[in-house]
């Protein structure tokens, strides 16, 4: 029983992913991942909605935060999610090409939001002295933020690390779990985006 | 294991070791570091002893003696309660369920090593200017502004031991969900598996919140924040909701497991099903999830106001009934059993009583207006003394004198172990008992000293006393391990009449655990095939090829690679040539990621043509 | 609290009293002997559930003993199988729901407790007492009273005290077992308690929250007096004048060093708001010296000479030029003479 038989089949069955135990495991093993992501989210929510009004004398929410960029920003993470729903569903008919270019689009959309976020703490810092130092509020809010955006870059790296390793060799039973798992991994920091353009963005204008 | 194995030097037994991701290999390293660094948080205990044995001793500075007990409490409860469960559970969990490995060999590993530097980054403190100092729950601002960088290596030290343990958390819940064997029912797992799901689900609930809590804590001392700076508007509560919110269920992730344990040793040397097996496994899941709603119960003096103190005193005291059903069904195990005595089942019957009784202070210090006594005073240290050591030490010795043989292939010395039990126990009572009283005659916890004339000095002395005879015991233990595995009794695959699937296969187990794996009939599979059957495990399958992971060196170097940036992000702000180290460390750790993603590792087989030969 | 517990309080101070008296338990430090309200409050609960407690521990054990002795294994039976019993309903369902009542008793008690010790509707009409906890000592803050004064916190017997507390630096916890439960001092978010003491007499005060390497020697004292006594001390804290001339050699001796070493950046004499160190204006009158250490001149010299023997962190340290034996011995006079009042701990029973 070689592996290159075993892992490279006649024909890809009908969900790939989940064709061995590895990938099961995988599968498995990232749900539960992401509750512990949960918890480390709902963690940062907490401290940020306990300290969002210790500005110290520094800027508020209100007078930070624009909601047209955000908007944007939203825009295209949750686009990048859909994106990558559609490389899902390629890889599930064995389409390895559209898989790739579906992904790379995510990719793309995910640089670009990352861009914009760069962006909008350059512009915080510079028109309004508005640091991770200057008061809790700060802090809270860049570590929140910044974990969600270290999320984004963790994962923009390891699309581009499966992507061009698979390049050349297509899809097989060992590599459609990585791709699967990522694709799980980058739905949920679409939702936490969710979260934070309500709680931190909407609220913080608004509320 | 094969002849091969046997006549291996030391370098390539080392390696082994080192590239290992057999899970039953990996338990034992975790018991090796676990029982290291129990050592090593014993010696710390014993010096705190020493120093309260009279009031007023100068035998070390307040600001060591600070030192002492923040690493006494670091050590116990992350370096060796934790690892020794860990390693517990590595090496039989797998084997109760019927499972040729683990979910996630690499990941496994991967979280011992984290650990490991975890612990080693901790205690180079000590090298380099000072432990940290600001106790084991580290509360702010006392850990913010606390000099030196003892607290650094705190913060660095469990984020890395606790990362590893997020690993190991996660590899046991796909490993139980997924690779059970044919016929092992969730409702037909060992008691010890059970718990092992359980925590681990407690642990991937918890440990996120500790990872938060110690990065805020690490931008605060490290890179300015101020999330806990009350001149920039922080708050230094938010540590202590974020730390008890992991620190709770903690106490159950260490308590739990030692539940499993007892379960099954009742079980086996009572020579009966466990009584109440449904309830049991309902008490388990109801304690854990309690134990996510009860964190606050640490905090009834911080000012939460009555509402919140009265919530928590409530659900913490619901807590109680779970654990009274346990108690019960454990003793009804007992009853009307055929009981036998040794020294595994001595520190299942020793549990019994302690446990009761730290039980029974549990709900005391529960009742809010009485804790505002209790609090952070001695009686609250022999609460969870009672709780820690008489449920989890005693449940890991407990393990160990059961499961000795199934590990390591040799029977631990009865004499020796009976003597380890009689001295702990003792010493034990002597040590905490006499500490509920000091408690409530105004001696707070945490007292480098204790001042002359305040009526203090005998429960102190008696306290000592009793600390010394815990030393003993240990040692006896140690001395018992080392001439076990020099002239031990070599054991047989089911030296105590077994009831479950560990018992099934030789001792200690081939690498691949299971030539076929078995076919589960029901609760206590290899009790049921000896009552019925023909005395061992039908097989569920036929001969074959058996997939079997390859070994790696990654996880070592992924792990050293974050050790050596921690030291980076301690120094960076005083050192320039920090930036090499954290710049490196980074660079080592990512790259054995990157390595790791890109390099197809397929594990190999063994040939059922291999596997006939091994049966001869 | 509730009327039938008299009987099980008399019961368990008998007993507990035969531990005091046996030399284990300081009367006006142990909570086991409390003599005000709050810790009388603790106290109920703490037999309540202790007395519940050791039943359950009693059933615990009776089962115990019984299962040990009677079914271990005995000799010429050792191929005995037991019956494997699966568990029993009744049994389980007994032990589910008798916890559950016995919780329901602990339960209701604890939180009356709660929320009546939790209850500052008095506060406005009654003594106020700005406390600040600091690294390692407590200072008092008479609100609208004009008398600050540090480590002796003077009270009247049988009148509540609302106590409002702020730490400057960590967090630190006000504990006088005898008097009543301990509440954190917390750098912000203002906790307020009230102590309610039933008889005269010095009560031993702690920190019960780790604060850094002098945490155990961070003690203080409540001076109980009757409330006569406490307006005379009213008055008399209120009638030091700092500026009065010297009346004494050693007066103007001792005020010309304070001045010189700039004592008073930290600590005030009288009523002031500098609160960097402690307030002195009674320091003569005081319990112990750094809460701790006889009040002896001999202790003052050593502590003005280095206090980090005394006190290892503490933030006086290193503050002030070295003092000369001669310098040191002159200012310990001088604090020494500073009593304001003739109502001090000595005559509260100390």
């Amino acid at each position: 029983m070689s592996h290159d038989h075993s892992l490279n089949p006649e024909t890809m069955p009908h969900n790939p992913e989940k064709a061995t135990l590895e990938g099961k495991n995988k599968f498995l093993g990232l749900w539960f991942f992401l509750g512990g992501e949960t918890v480390l989210f709902a963690s940062l929510f907490g401290t940020y909605l306990a300290l969002k009004n210790s500005t110290a004398g520094g800027p508020s929410s209100e007078e930070l935060f624009g909601l047209e960029l955000v908007f944007i920003m939203t825009m295209l993470l949750l686009t990048s999610s859909l994106t990558s729903v559609y490389a899902m569903y390629h890889m599930k008919n064995n389409d390895f090409k559209k898989m790739q270019l579906w992904l790379g689009i995510t990719g793309l959309l995910g640089l670009a939001f990352l861009s914009l976020e760069i962006y909008e703490f350059y512009h915080y810092i510079h028109e309004y002295g508005f640091t991770f130092r200057s008061s809790a509020f700060g802090s809270a809010f860049y570590t929140l933020v910044g974990f969600h955006g270290g999320h984004v870059l963790f994962g923009l790296c390891w699309l581009t690390a499966i992507m061009v390793r698979n390049a050349k060799r297509g899809l097989n039973l060992y590599n459609a779990p990585k791709f699967n798992t990522f694709s799980l991994y980058w739905h949920f920091i679409d939702v936490v985006w969710v979260f934070i353009f309500t709680v931190v963005y909407l609220m913080g204008k608004v509320g | 294991m094969s002849i091969a194995t046997q006549n291996k030097g030391f370098a390539a037994v080392l390696w082994d070791y080192l590239t290992t991701v057999d899970h039953k290999k990996i338990g034992k390293l975790y018991l090796y570091a676990g029982g290291l660094f129990f050592l090593l948080g014993g010696l710390e205990a014993m010096i705190i002893r020493i120093q309260l044995i009279e009031p007023e001793n100068d035998f070390i500075t307040a600001g060591l003696y600070n030192e002492m007990i923040t690493m006494h409490g670091t050590t116990m409860i992350f370096l060796a309660a934790m690892p020794l469960l860990l390693g517990l559970m590595n090496a039989i969990m797998p084997l109760q369920i019927g499972a040729r490995d683990v979910a996630f060999p690499f990941l496994n590993s991967l979280g011992f090593w984290m650990f490991l530097f975890g612990g080693i980054m901790l205690n180079v403190s000590w090298f380099t200017g000072g432990a940290p100092d600001a106790g084991w729950t580290a509360y702010s601002p006392l850990s913010t502004t606390s000099p030196g960088h003892g607290v650094d290596y705190y913060i660095m030290g469990l984020q890395l031991s606790g990362a590893g343990t997020l690993m190991g958390g996660i590899n046991f819940l796909v490993t139980i969900v997924n690779m059970r064997a044919p016929g092992m029912t969730y409702m037909r797992m060992p008691l010890f598996t059970w718990t092992t799901f359980v925590i681990s689900v407690l642990i991937l609930f918890a440990f996120p919140a500790l990872t938060v809590g110690l990065f805020l804590l690490m931008f605060d001392r490290m890179f300015g924040a101020a999330f806990f700076d009350v001149a920039l508007g922080g708050n230094s509560i938010i540590w202590q909701h974020i730390f008890w919110i992991f620190g709770h269920p903690e106490v159950y992730i260490l308590v739990l497991p030692a539940f499993g344990i007892f379960s099954d040793i009742f079980s086996t040397f009572s020579k009966k099903r466990l009584f109440g097996y449904t309830a049991m496994v309902f008490a388990t899941v109801l304690i854990a999830f309690l134990g996510f709603m009860v964190w606050a119960h640490h905090m009834f003096t911080v000012g939460m106001g009555p509402v919140a103190n009265s919530i928590f005193a409530i659900a913490t005291m619901a807590i109680a009934v779970p654990t009274g059903i346990k108690i019960f069904n454990w003793l009804l195990t007992l009853w009307g059993g055929q009981i036998t005595i040794n020294s595994a089942m001595l520190w299942a019957l020793g549990f019994i009583p302690t446990f009761t009784l730290g039980g029974m202070t549990g709900v005391m210090v529960a009742a809010s207006v009485a804790d505002y006594q209790y609090h952070d005073t001695y009686f609250v240290v022999a609460h969870f003394h009672y709780v820690i050591v008489g449920g989890v030490v005693f449940g890991i010795l407990a393990g160990c004198h059961y499961w000795w043989p199934k590990i390591f292939g040799r029977i631990l010395h009865e004499g020796m172990g009976k003597l380890t039990f009689w001295t702990f126990f003792i010493g034990f009572h002597l040590t905490f008992f006499i500490q509920h009283f000091l408690g409530l005659m105004g001696m707070p916890r945490r007292y480098w000293v204790f001042l002359e004339d305040q009526g203090l000095d005998t429960g102190n002395f008696i306290s000592t006393i009793g600390a010394f005879f815990m030393a003993f015991g240990v040692i006896v233990f140690l001395i018992n391990a080392i001439y076990t595995a020099i002239k031990g009794e070599k054991a047989p695959a089911d030296p105590w009449g077994g009831r479950t699937l560990e018992w099934a296969i030789a001792s200690p187990p081939p690498y691949y655990n299971f030539k076929q794996l078995p076919l589960v009939r029901g609760l206590d599979p290899l009790w049921i095939e000896k009552v019925e059957g023909k005395g061992k495990m039908t097989p569920a399958e036929p001969l074959g090829d058996v997939h079997m992971p390859n070994g790696s060196f990654i996880p070592f170097v992924m792990s050293l690679g974050f050790f050596i940036a921690s030291f980076g992000f301690i120094y960076h702000a005083t050192h320039d040539v920090a930036y090499l180290f954290l710049f490196g460390g980074m660079a080592i750790g990512l790259g054995s990621m990157l390595v790791r993603s890109l390099k197809d590792d397929h594990g190999y087989h063994i040939t059922k043509e291999e596997l006939e030969r091994e049966a001869d | 609290m509730l009327g039938w517990m008299g009987k099980f309080r008399a019961l368990f101070l008998l007993s507990s009293l035969a531990l005091v008296l046996s030399g284990c338990g300081k009367e006006n430090l142990t909570a086991l002997v409390p003599k005000g309200y709050g810790a009388e409050s603790s106290l109920d609960l703490i037999i309540l559930t202790t007395v519940i407690m050791l039943f359950v521990f009693a059933v615990v054990m009776v089962i115990y003993v019984i299962a040990l002795v009677r079914f271990r294994k005995k000799k010429g039976q050792e191929d005995y199988i037991p019956k494997q019993v699966e568990g029993n309903h009744t049994l389980e369902t007994i032990w589910t729901v008798i916890p559950i009542l016995l919780l329901i008793i602990i339960a209701v008690p604890t939180v009356i407790a709660t929320f009546d010790l939790a209850d500052d509707a008095g506060a406005e009409d009654a003594i106020n007492v700005n406390v600040t906890g600091n690294q390692y000592w407590w200072h008092f803050d008479y609100a609208g009273e004009e008398i600050q004064t540090s480590q002796d916190l003077y009270i009247p017997v049988g009148e509540r005290v609302y106590l409002n507390m702020l730490s400057s630096d960590v967090i630190h916890s006000l504990w006088v077992p005898s008097l009543s439960g301990k509440m954190d001092v917390n750098p912000e978010n203002e906790n307020t308690m009230y102590i309610e003491a039933y008889e005269e007499g010095v009560y031993w005060g702690k920190c019960a929250e780790f604060c850094g390497p002098s945490h155990s020697l961070m003690d203080f004292k409540v001076v109980v007096v009757s409330p006569e006594e406490y307006e005379e001390w009213v008055a008399d804290m209120q009638n030091v004048d700092p500026e009065e001339p010297a009346d004494s050699e050693i007066v103007e001796d001792g005020q010309q060093l304070f001045e010189e070493n700039n004592c008073m950046a930290c600590h005030a004499i009288g009523s002031s708001p500098v609160a960097t160190g402690p307030n002195l204006t009674n320091f003569g009158d005081r319990s112990r010296l750094a809460g701790i250490e006889d009040l002896s001149k001999d202790n003052l010299v050593k502590w003005l000479k280095n206090p980090e023997l005394i006190k290892p962190g503490n933030k006086m340290t290193g503050k002030y030029p070295t003092l000369s034996d001669e310098d040191a011995d002159k200012l310990a006079d001088y604090l020494l003479q500073l009593q304001p009042s003739d109502i001090t701990p000595d005559s509260a029973g100390n």
